[in-house]
């Protein structure tokens, strides 16, 4: 990786690990897989899909809030706060700028999700008393989670390189829902006619499809992921976040800094 | 080879949210700053002076026009490496140290880890930080950030370092050492443009200086030509409490303090009064040329500006 583009990552990433709202989300996360016990404890026989279903949602959501709420601030803070300035100043290209904050931002989701993911199975630990083969899935799991963070990121930056703070998470945040429905919306498509349907089929390719990412359910039932989905949502994820990336770059690149 | 050379840089905001209108914030300016000199870009608030350096740094792009910076074209990312920038009233990552943004800052720049961490510690000294260097920036004040400022502009050690308002915030003390950093660059080889509204400053400071209004540029040129453009007077002191009569009749401007005479005259009277002071036989102190002051100057191009635009409105 080129070097300035990992500095500006890590440092992104130390802004992140120095924010006290961040561990306020983390330990909330942690809290929401230790209720999971609670909760688990009181539905008989079904504790370990009470607290894979609801850890794991923990997980993702929690990093989604994450995601959106440093994310939006990458750009348009720096801007505002002309810390910038002092950055673009030196011999920093202005693609290095965004691409280094997109890998800080990930850096810090995938951490986050490292530590949150332990706490899912610790209490999957503390209910089973052991681990099953069956439990790997919770990893594929995951690892959609973090491809769902990648997007998101991506699309935070994005919002953030051309509007104020609060209409980026507004933005974002709208999107994650939509994207949540995707197949509903492709669904909602394949029964409209005419301009309706052009226009709800364009939609509906156009948001993220957040809904393939989510898998949760069916492997706290121990049904198994296909390869197939697989490589297709780690390709889509990729190209889905390049884009928003490269769209980033190409506002931030022809933007006046007043 | 000039340090920087200004060709025709030209900046139109469109502003308004339905109805988008340009509003002008640089004329094409024409501008060459040599080598080695400290020149200071001045004009009141809202004059364009920000808007030139952030045209220069590559953060606003000009409406039009071009510029090179130590002979090579502005846009030219290498520049960057050579180039130090304080803007105004700065804000850095306040959830790092002072240590930890220049070291930072010597990443981003290319100053080689070997020599990364010895040059960081050499520049917090210089600025006066030494001591607060493991502090976190949230904690700095004002003046503090500006040292912190300036500290990262010539962190990597550049060919030419530009200010804007750099005394900004700061004591008199701490504009003293701001004054004394300035003149240690020069003294360098390194060449310093700095825009401000403080006048004293650029008199004391600059080689040259440029006075921009509106966008547009009043006037450039050395110091000493346009503080010398004198009115043709010279003031004469001498020790005395009276003002002998041939000397009134000269038409004199004549103020007594203590055991002091000021009078200022025409140079033409100035063998006149002398030969007057030598038969009262009263005590020469000085003869000192009256200048015209860089903020007399100043705003005299700033009123001049006024009446052109009035008349032409």
């Amino acid at each position: 990786m080129n070097t300035r583009i990992a500095y500006i990552a890590s440092n992104t990433f130390r802004e992140a690990v120095r924010d006290r709202v961040l561990y306020n989300l983390i330990a909330f996360a942690l809290l929401l897989s230790g209720a999971a016990i609670l909760v688990g404890q009181i539905s008989i026989e079904i504790e370990k899909l009470v607290v894979i279903n609801l850890g794991l949602t923990a997980v993702s959501l929690f990093g989604v809030v994450i995601a959106i709420f440093i994310g939006i601030g990458l750009v348009s803070k720096e801007i505002e706060k002309r810390t910038l300035y002092t950055v673009l100043s030196r011999p920093v290209r202005r693609w290095e700028f965004i691409v280094g904050k997109f890998f800080g931002l990930a850096g810090t989701l995938v951490v986050n999700a490292f530590f949150m993911a332990v706490g899912v199975f610790a209490a999957l630990f503390y209910v089973s008393h052991k681990f099953v083969r069956a439990d790997a899935l919770i990893l594929v799991a995951l690892y959609f989670i973090i491809l769902e963070f990648l997007i998101i990121c991506s699309l935070a930056l994005l919002f953030s390189s051309f509007s104020s703070p609060l209409l980026s998470a507004v933005f974002a945040f709208s999107l994650f829902v939509i994207g949540s429905f995707a197949e509903d919306l492709r669904n909602f498509a394949g029964m409209t006619h005419g301009l309706t349907r052009w226009l709800a089929t364009g939609a509906a390719y156009l948001v993220p499809n957040f809904s393939a990412f989510n898998v949760i359910s069916s492997i706290a039932h121990e049904q198994p992921v296909a390869g197939q989905l697989i490589v297709h949502n780690t390709l889509y994820a990729l190209f889905y976040a390049i884009m928003a990336l490269s769209g980033a770059v190409l506002i931030f690149e022809n933007r006046d800094l007043k | 080879m000039p340090a920087i050379e200004i060709l025709g840089l030209e900046k139109t905001y469109m502003v308004g949210f339905w109805r988008k209108r340009p509003r002008r914030a640089l004329s094409p300016l024409q501008l060459t700053v040599e080598d080695g000199e400290i020149f200071g870009f001045l004009g009141p608030n809202g004059a364009g002076k920000t808007t030139t350096l952030k045209m220069l740094m590559g953060l606003v792009f000009p409406t039009s026009g071009s510029a090179r910076i130590l002979g090579r074209d502005w846009t030219d990312p290498t520049v960057k490496a050579q180039i130090g920038f304080l803007p105004e009233q700065p804000y850095f990552y306040d959830y790092l140290t002072a240590h930890e943004l220049l070291e930072y800052y010597g990443q981003l720049s290319g100053v080689p880890a070997k020599h990364r961490k010895q040059r960081v510690d050499q520049v917090l000294e210089q600025v006066g930080l030494r001591d607060v260097k493991g502090v976190q920036l949230r904690k700095f004040s004002k003046g503090m950030l500006q040292r912190v400022g300036i500290g990262q502009a010539i962190l990597h050690d550049p060919k030419l370092v530009f200010f804007d308002e750099p005394m900004s915030g700061l004591d008199p003390m701490g504009r003293r050492e701001v004054r004394d950093l300035m003149e240690q660059l020069k003294h360098e080889g390194k060449t310093v443009f700095f825009s401000t509204h403080i006048l004293s400053d650029a008199e004391a400071l600059c080689d040259r200086v440029a006075i921009i209004h509106k966008g547009e540029l009043r006037g450039v040129g050395a110091v000493e030509d346009l503080t010398s453009s004198v009115q043709g007077k010279v003031e004469v002191i001498w020790q005395g409490t009276q003002v002998p009569a041939s000397i009134k009749a000269l038409g004199a401007e004549c103020h007594v303090t203590g055991d002091r005479v000021r009078a200022v005259i025409a140079e033409s009277q100035q063998d006149a009064v002398i030969d007057a002071l030598r038969r009262e036989r009263q005590r020469l102190i000085a003869i000192i040329p009256v200048r015209t002051s860089l903020e007399a100057y100043f705003v005299e191009k700033l009123r001049r500006a006024e009446t052109t635009a009035g008349s032409t409105v």
